[in-house]
């Protein structure tokens, strides 16, 4: 991230921004991003208002386009109530939307924002997810995270990278088909004992294994898995191996993102990036 | 949109913050407190009872420029690099240069107003006699040179770490080299055992450059030498900043 915003030169390869070569043209690809460093640095000893307008200025904008574009950031951001305040004495959820509105200012085609949800409180995470998500219809927006529902919340593309290499590429829900647990089973039947019931699931084609998840008040909980790709059939053989039992639940799973991501990642675990 | 344009954009935000933290005002008390106290009680203003400035104003100042321009300049990069403004500023579409050139400004004009705000002496002793106000003038202009160079010279200290303790101490000593480097009784050791390296030495001290400013000579050579020593320090900044980003 910090290459593409020409913080630090790559060492091999090229970055292109709308056309401009990072490095060769670092100025024009520049004008085109908006960005949001980790940890949301600010200038502490400047107002909330200052700091923006210092940001718009440097962004060329002024006069009239100027006072446009801090007022439009500053609403967009929820920062009405803190505008003439410095920003030393926000809090981090403020400090962070504060930079936020920042790296929306100019109304970039690209932003890359690095972690934009780290350190803020469940509403303000929701808060950023839905600025995100909308403006996202219109730009192209590049934001890391560590939060693998923030990936279901806000991104059209996730790419995974471990230790510098991308071990993932595609949308959510390709992602997710990467799961072992993408289309299989969970049914649950009382009065039933668990060995018959894996016993009997056995023997349906598609199934490749069957285990017993919980077992309790004479209700048993199995997951089955299925061979191969997923699709919707399995639910359907293994509700007709059910007639008879008293099924309390029958559900497909659909795939988790945090099991795709732990067994691609295995043994440590790194960053993650999603592209919206 | 031009480079002077953000280059102005940087130096007003610097000059801003300046004056929003107490540092400013704190600096501009000191600066003018030590002036007063050594030309009048120190340096013997009244009693050499002569109408010039020379010897009781503007000796002084490479020596309270050696503590307080550190002071100002200090804060310059390693403000930005703890506090991480850093990326936000080099990520911004402006070159480093601009920035540089910009914050360096800002605290430049800062001590040109410091200085300037010395301006009583200049009522004082024009009202107690009639001096040389060309001579005064030169004394100021080499002033504010001399303190752009020792600024310039803060600036790579501050580049160099996001410890401003560090960055002040550092150039301290940068900078109390320079003006040893002229200093007479530095100069007469020198004479002793290394006599054909003392043009050399002398050459690169604050004072010798000083001198002739106080004289009311404005000589190219002493303009060039500061101007220099700026635009070098400078450079090596923008250097030591563009090494920060590849590591």
């Amino acid at each position: 991230m910090r290459m593409i915003t020409g913080f630090i030169p790559p060492s091999a390869g090229t970055i292109k921004v709308g056309g401009f070569d990072i490095v060769e043209s670092p100025i024009e690809a520049k004008r085109l991003i908006g960005y949001l460093p980790e940890n949301a640095p600010a200038y502490t000893d400047m107002t909330v208002h200052g700091f923006l307008s210092f940001a718009a200025e440097i962004r060329g904008l002024r006069g009239e386009a100027k006072a446009k574009a801090v007022g439009r950031a500053v609403e967009m951001c929820f920062l009405e109530s803190v505008q003439h305040q410095s920003v030393e004495t926000l809090s981090k959820g403020y400090r962070h939307r504060t930079c936020f509105a920042q790296s929306i200012i100019h109304d970039p085609d690209v932003l890359v924002l690095d972690e934009p949800t780290d350190g803020l409180d469940p509403n303000q995470k929701h808060e950023v997810r839905q600025l995100i998500r909308r403006m996202g219809e219109k730009k192209a927006i590049i934001f890391s995270t560590h939060i693998l529902e923030e990936v279901d919340a806000a991104c059209s593309r996730a790419i995974i990278i471990d230790r510098g290499r991308i071990v993932a590429n595609g949308t959510p829900a390709e992602l997710r088909q990467k799961s072992e647990w993408a289309g299989a089973v969970t049914l649950s039947v009382s009065g039933t004992p668990a060995d018959a019931i894996t016993a009997k699931l056995g023997h349906i084609p598609s199934v490749k294994r069957s285990t017993v998840v919980d077992e309790k008040n004479g209700i048993v909980t199995v997951r089955v898995f299925p061979k191969g790709t997923a699709n919707g059939s399995l639910a359907k053989a293994v509700a007709e191996v059910a007639q008879g039992w008293r099924v309390e639940e029958l559900h497909t799973e659909e795939g988790r993102l945090d099991e795709v991501f732990r067994s691609i990642t295995m043994p440590d675990t790194v960053a993650t990036k999603e592209v919206k | 949109m031009n480079g002077w344009a953000n280059i102005k954009t940087i130096t007003k935000r610097e000059l801003a913050a300046y004056f929003s933290s107490p540092l400013a005002y704190i600096f501009i008390v000191i600066f003018l407190l030590l002036c007063g106290f050594f030309t009048f009680m120190v340096g013997g203003f009244f009693e050499r009872g002569e109408a010039s400035l020379v010897r009781p104003f503007f000796d002084w100042h490479p020596w309270f420029y050696l503590f307080l321009v550190p002071a100002v300049g200090m804060r310059l990069w390693a403000e930005e690099r703890r506090v991480g403004t850093l990326e936000l500023l080099l990520t911004m579409p402006i070159t480093a240069w601009q920035a540089i050139v910009g914050k360096f400004l800002a605290s430049w004009l800062f001590l040109g107003l410091a200085l300037l705000l010395t301006f009583p002496v200049i009522i004082t002793v024009n009202y107690l006699g009639s001096p040389d106000n060309g001579i005064i003038f030169s004394g100021y202009v080499g002033s504010w040179l001399m303190a752009g160079a020792y600024l310039a010279i803060s600036c790579i200290t501050s580049a160099m770490t996001r410890n401003q303790v560090v960055s002040f101490i550092l150039s301290v000593v940068i900078c109390l080299f320079m003006i040893l480097a002229g200093f007479p009784p530095v100069i007469n050791l020198l004479e002793n055992w290394a006599q054909p390296l003392v043009e050399i030495i002398t050459s690169f001290s604050v004072i010798t450059h000083f001198d002739g400013f106080q004289k009311g000579v404005l000589d190219s050579r002493d303009v060039i030498f500061f101007l220099s020593i700026i635009g070098f320090s400078l450079f090596t900044t923008s250097v030591i900043i563009r090494g920060h980003r590849a590591g």
